[in-house]
């Protein structure tokens, strides 16, 4: 039996955020379910849609953002359990 | 080597260690960030600094593997600090020992600027009348594609 009736028309991702992002937020990180065979755009739009501070991230607003800790793009594909992070464009060193 | 910590570090212990690479080493360039009174605003007293953990480290590592395809480089250390900084307190080492000068300069210089632009720091300015977070400059952007080609 499968445990989970969701089957795979859903993916599951934890998206964290950092910096001004995060403090904008005022959220670290949260876990969200997006269709099967969507794109780090999908987060992107549905989180946007929230309103209010979280429209920053479907706006003119550089934001970069990393797939499993790689560097990605709003095309990039999603798996199920992928770590999404949403961030500033960096400013080390 | 690649360390992420809160602690400061002694730039002496890390030019020992880089001299001990070998007896084909001849020459070692270091470079140190420190924490300054002006940024994107004047009247800084210091600084808070983030990363995300675990990509950080993979960012850099990237980064020291371009370098040894590039450059004869024996041994690569970086140190990059986290958390909050006070004035003229160390914020970065990075440490190159090479065969050759010319090699140990490049991969360092290399080596910083990459860092600048793609490893996952933010710096937060914090100043008598509040706190900022830094915006990235588009000349540090140049300066790293100025090593691309």
């Amino acid at each position: 039996m499968n445990p989970e009736p969701v089957g795979n028309n859903t993916l599951t991702v934890t998206v964290c955020f950092f910096a001004r992002l995060r403090e904008n937020l005022g959220m670290e990180r949260l876990t969200m379910t997006v269709p099967a065979e969507s794109q780090v755009s999908a987060v992107l739009t549905e989180l946007a849609s929230r309103g209010g501070a979280w429209t920053e991230l479907n706006s003119d607003q550089p934001v970069m953002m990393a797939v499993n800790q790689r560097m990605a793009r709003r095309s990039t594909p999603l798996k199920d359990r992928d770590e999404v992070a949403l961030f500033p464009p960096v400013t080390g060193g | 080597m690649i360390s992420i910590q809160q602690a400061d570090f002694d730039s002496a212990t890390e030019y020992r260690a880089l001299r001990e690479t070998g007896s084909g080493t001849g020459a070692i360039a270091t470079f140190t960030g420190l924490v300054r009174d002006h940024g994107d605003r004047s009247g800084v007293t210091g600084l808070f600094l983030e990363h995300y953990p675990g990509m950080t480290e993979k960012v850099i590592g990237e980064l020291i593997d371009t370098a040894r395809m590039r450059w004869d480089v024996r041994q690569a250390r970086i140190i990059h600090r986290v958390g909050t900084l006070s004035l003229n307190e160390q914020i970065v080492f990075v440490g190159v020992s090479s065969a050759h000068r010319q090699d140990a300069f490049a991969a360092c210089e290399y080596l910083m600027d990459a860092l600048k632009t793609s490893a996952p720091f933010w710096k937060k300015e914090l100043t008598e009348t509040g706190e900022h977070w830094v915006e990235q400059k588009e000349a540090d952007l140049e300066r790293t594609q100025g090593w691309q080609g």
